[in-house]
């Protein structure tokens, strides 16, 4: 009876010790991996090293030239000798990750008969316009038309001539004469080619300028600083906000045939920028709308006067009530026209000299415009209120339009002496200009694509709770593949391909920055972890420990009384 | 020190003393209950709300249809390019036409002023922008005068039909004011009828949901799954069109949104006149949501230009409801006013409105025999509201003889009868206790019953009494009976008489 009792207890102790210890196993083998998998942050595999590659960027702008020697600038010896092509590199390496090498291939040839016969026109706008019928040469590459001193084309002062298309005249100078060697007349020719493609195409401010996203610049001259600032940021799209604020309903009610203005002044440029963004029109008419300023009178002129000073404070009470655009978050150019009450009627803006700004208007960078619009002339003395009024489209678009071309970052460079711009078509916008601005548009885009990237892998790899969806690599993924080949394209010369993948690359690599899903997990600190497993884990934890510990000792124990035993 | 404990908390409970004057000869007079009862009882069918939007007292102006001539100038070819600060000296020219092109758009705005059977006042103001515009077809829509461009842009945007969203604040109460114009439930409700050309609905209403919340300031972006039904039997649209496909619908509410100044800011903005001119002026926000019922909608649907239904324009209807108590304490008189109301006065109407009316619902009273309306106006106007013909009187607020002589119009609406006074004083707690006082014409043979709740208040732990079990005692309710003072009470003391029979 006693062994049996024995027995029974000896039985127990073992069950539960083989209890304990399937528990342990079971904890173990099974609990614990599935812990494991189902509290991991999914993070999908990203191009970390092609990522690295691209922090340390080298831009190479390739710029096709092709030199036309016209007939009575080279002798037919010297014909023969002119190379074919000739490359031309520069480097600049703008800090220790960026570098810049830019490559200029020089072709060089002799003119055609048609070409000859284009030449011969009367004047040079004429010739630029023959030229352009004959050949219609790609984005991003220029012709330079080199013509003898005797031509009259070209007045007697002026040395270049910059046409509307991609072409240009180049006068060769008085000190080079036929026959010289061509060597020399290469020579003298090079700085000259050079001069009209820093004009046409880009020049190293222009393209450091671009680069600002990226590197930080040393505060150069004032002038350049506000011009970087003017521009509105490379955006894949904007929205163009016209606005006519009346803040006197009562006096008059102002009729703008915005729609018709729009079609005829703004919507050529706007066709002509097509590729390198998408923009939406609208217009709205505020009523009651005032502006943050008393304007002072000045009984000297008889008008009511706004300073300078005071223009920074116009904007923001009218801002609020302009509305945000509800529809897109691309950023938006406000255009106002304001036409004040009969009360503060006319009113001038003065610029800092004290002196009227003929064009009434002014801009604020990265903004808009804003026109001020007098209509005082019109009411007489028997005029009887509310006056019917018709804007005059014509003045305010003209404004306008200067305005849109300075803020969207077509601005004319100061051509060096003897350069001869001509003036704007009908789109006002010269194609040599929508090669400037895509030069600098497509490099502003890889630098900020860039930085977009380099710093959101940073931001993953620096916290590991970040979720990394699927479609977060995705995007990541094609970032990174069209930079990639935007950087090539670049290379290449191609512009317009260029521009198309840095807008890509630009839209994917904000998409992916600016993904809510990588804000789920982001404050997930470690105490927080330990408040949620402790009260879960210890209460199981602690028994299985204790019982695996007393199996140890009591195995331990035995083994200690068999060798007893033994002994 | 127990009494005083006592006497202490006892002010905690609703201590209510009732003082009922009864008139003793009281002739053709009715119960209160009675009267209030015949507000309910207003044959009033409540159909479906189309009927009630139908049914607005607005005066229909004729529409006709002008072919709008628009006058283009010819422009110049070349395009000026100079720069802002290139000199222009030519003088601004001013080119001025006696026929401007007629907008396609028009602004209609009215406030309908209806004193309630409670006492209190309903103010109902309708602000109405229609455009002769279609946004459904492919053209882009991006001009705008009188139609606020950021409702524009949703519409286009996110191709809606129709568009009806209300922010409420308090409930309305059907048994003391009868029925609203379009009800509304307390918080927000937002339903939205899409164009049948959107594929993915749910997700299109969920960017305008988020759309909405900024344009409005409101937590409409909580709106999502959990929240959002498809009503299949209900809210048909209210414009025109023939789809009634419920898939196209959604409807969702947030009864816990709470109303206030960020959400009336943003709603007044979208007036063409914002609070400048015009009927807007009225609505100041530190008077408007002191009242017992506020309510703001924006309604957009596709309405029919012409008899014909020919042309289709756009209607955007801007609502706001409000219900004032104006049983202000201590003031014997019921008295209201523009002024007292929204402490403002109107001075014009807005410039860019073709109608500008103030109705006043003079059809329970149109003898003038229970209150008064100052200044008196002979314009009078009749609609049906709710299938109910309604009188008003009518304030043309574009006519300059509204505003009479001081070039203000402030509208008295004066209670010429004294039948019922009511003076209530709130407790202030461990301060002061409740005050209510009530003049009541009680009609011979029959019973009036008033009944007073009252909420619990918890006790600090002291202020426990000795035998709490006997609860409070509320202090009784005193009943006086106006009857002639000769009768009531004799001062003349040197007569001989019992003393019971001289107090």
């Amino acid at each position: 009876m006693v062994c049996a009792f024995n027995l029974c207890v000896i039985d127990q102790l073992l069950r539960g010790q083989l209890a304990a210890l399937s528990i342990a196993v079971v904890v173990i083998v099974v609990g614990v991996p599935l812990w494991w998998k189902t509290t991991e942050t999914y993070r999908a595999w990203l191009p970390v090293s092609q990522i690295n590659e691209l922090s340390n960027l080298q831009l190479q702008l390739s710029a096709d030239v092709e030199v036309v020697f016209a007939r009575g600038t080279v002798t037919p010896e010297q014909q023969k000798k002119v190379p074919l092509t000739r490359t031309q590199d520069e480097e600049h390496s703008v800090d220790e990750d960026t570098a810049l090498r830019y490559r200029y291939e020089t072709r060089y040839r002799t003119a055609t008969i048609m070409e000859e016969d284009a030449l011969d026109q009367p004047t040079a706008a004429e010739a630029d316009l023959s030229l352009h019928t004959l050949s219609e040469c790609p984005c991003g590459s220029l012709v330079v038309y080199v013509i003898p001193e005797s031509s009259s084309l070209l007045p007697q002062d002026v040395d270049v001539y910059i046409g509307q298309r991609r072409t240009a005249l180049l006068r060769i100078g008085g000190q080079i004469r036929v026959g010289k060697t061509l060597d020399l007349l290469l020579a003298h020719l090079e700085p000259r080619i050079k001069q009209v493609l820093q004009v046409m195409s880009f020049s190293h401010t222009d393209i450091t300028a671009a680069l600002s996203d990226r590197v930080r610049l040393s505060p150069g001259n004032k002038e350049s600083i506000a011009d970087s600032m003017r521009t509105f940021k490379s955006s894949p799209g904007y929205e163009i906000t016209f606005s006519l604020l009346n803040p006197d309903p009562k006096s008059h009610r102002l009729h703008w045939d915005i729609e018709g203005a729009v079609q005829t002044y703004i919507q050529p440029l706007l066709t002509k920028l097509a590729s390198v963004a998408n923009f939406s029109i609208d217009s709205q008419t505020l009523y009651y709308a005032m502006l943050g300023v008393n304007p002072r009178f000045d009984s000297s002129l008889g008008a009511y006067t706004l300073s300078p000073d005071s223009l920074a404070h116009m904007i923001n009470p009218v801002e609020a009530r302009l509305g945000s655009n509800a529809a897109s978050s691309n950023p938006v150019l406000n255009f106002l026209l304001y036409v004040p009450d009969a009360q503060h009627s006319p009113l001038h803006i003065h610029d800092s000299k004290k002196q009227e700004v003929p064009t009434n208007a002014f801009h604020s960078p990265r903004w808009g415009g804003i026109m001020v619009y007098n209509v005082d002339g019109f009411y007489g003395p028997e005029a009887v209120f509310p006056v019917d009024l018709n804007i005059n489209m014509a003045k305010v678009m003209g404004v306008f339009l200067a305005q849109l071309r300075l803020l969207l970052g077509v601005q004319s460079p100061n051509a060096p002496s003897g350069f001869l711009v001509a003036p704007c078509s009908r789109t006002g916008l010269a194609d040599w200009e929508l090669d400037r601005l895509m030069w600098s548009r497509s490099v502003e885009n890889v630098a900020t694509a860039t930085t977009t990237i380099t710093s959101l892998a940073q931001l993953l790899d620096q916290i590991g709770n970040i979720v990394i969806n699927d479609n977060i690599a995705e995007q990541v993924s094609s970032a990174v593949t069209s930079l990639q080949l935007a950087v090539a394209e670049l290379e290449a010369g191609n512009l317009r391909f260029a521009l198309q993948y840095s807008k890509e690359a630009i839209l994917a690599s904000e998409r992916a920055f600016f993904d809510p899903s990588l804000l789920h997990l982001l404050y997930f600190p470690d105490d927080q972890k330990f408040a949620i497993y402790i009260p879960l884990f210890l209460p199981m934890c602690v028994p299985i420990l204790l019982s695996l510990l007393k199996i140890v000792s009591d195995a331990r124990q035995k083994r200690r009384e068999k060798q007893a035993k033994k002994d | 020190m127990a009494a005083h404990r006592c006497s202490r908390s006892a002010l905690l409970l609703v201590l209510c003393s009732l003082c009922l004057f009864s008139i003793a000869e009281s002739q053709e007079t009715t119960p209160a209950g009675d009267h209030r009862a015949t507000g309910v009882d207003n044959p009033q069918s409540v159909t479906g709300s189309t009927e009630q939007m139908a049914e607005q007292p607005t005066v229909v102006e004729e529409e006709e249809e002008e072919e709008e001539d628009r006058r283009w100038e010819a422009t110049r070819d070349e395009v000026e390019t100079e720069n802002t600060s290139a000199p222009d000296t030519s003088a601004p020219t001013f080119e001025v036409h006696s026929s401007v092109p007629k907008p396609k758009d028009d602004f209609q705005e009215e406030l309908v002023i209806r004193p309630l059977h409670s006492g209190d006042i309903y103010a109902s103001f309708q602000f109405r922008t229609l455009w002769e515009t279609d946004f459904t077809t492919g053209n882009k829509v991006s001009h705008y005068r009188l139609f606020p461009k950021s409702l524009g842009q949703v519409i286009s945007k996110f191709s809606v039909r129709e568009l009806h969203i209300s922010f409420t604040q308090g409930y309305w109460r059907t048994m003391q004011w009868g029925q609203p114009f379009l009800p509304s439930p307390p918080g927000a409700e937002l339903w939205v009828w899409f164009q049948d050309s959107v594929t993915d609905v749910d997700e299109t209403w969920k960017e305008l949901t988020n759309v909405l919340s900024g344009i409005f300031c409101a937590s409409l972006n909580f709106i999502d799954s959990t929240n959002t039904v498809q009503p299949s039997a209900s809210f048909k649209p209210l414009g025109i069109g023939n789809v009634t496909d419920h898939r196209f619908l959604r409807y969702a509410t947030l009864p816990r949104e709470i109303v206030c100044t960020e959400n009336l800011t943003p709603w007044k903005k979208l007036l063409p006149c914002g609070s400048k001119a015009g009927l807007a002026v009225l609505l100041k926000s530190e008077k408007l949501f002191h009242s017992s019922f506020h309510s703001q909608a924006v309604h957009i649907r596709p309405v029919c230009k012409d008899w014909q239904c020919k042309t289709k324009s756009w209607e955007l209807r801007q609502t706001l409801n409000v219900v004032f108590d104006l049983h202000t304490p201590g003031q014997g008189k019921q008295e209201w006013s523009l002024f007292k109301m929204f402490s403002r006065t109107l001075t014009e109407a807005c410039p860019l409105a073709s109608s500008s009316k103030i109705y006043v619902d003079i059809t329970d009273d149109p003898q003038g025999e229970q209150f008064e309306v100052s200044p008196a106006t002979h314009l009078l106007s009749q609609a049906m509201v709710l299938g109910d013909r309604r009188t008003f009187s009518l304030y043309d607020l574009t006519q300059q003889i509204t505003f009479g002589t001081v070039r203000s119009l402030n509208l008295h609406i004066r209670w010429k009868s004294s039948e019922g006074y009511i003076h209530y004083q709130p407790s202030k707690d461990r301060v002061r206790p409740h005050l209510l006082e009530m003049l009541v014409q009680l009609p011979p043979n029959s019973v009036t019953e008033v009944t007073v709740q009252f909420e619990r208040a918890l006790l600090k732990w002291t202020e426990y009494t000795p035998d709490p079990n006997h609860g409070f005692y509320v202090g009784s309710s005193v009943i006086s009976s106006l009857v002639p003072s000769i009768v009531a009470m004799d001062t003349n003391s040197t007569r001989e008489q019992p003393l019971f029979s001289s107090l």
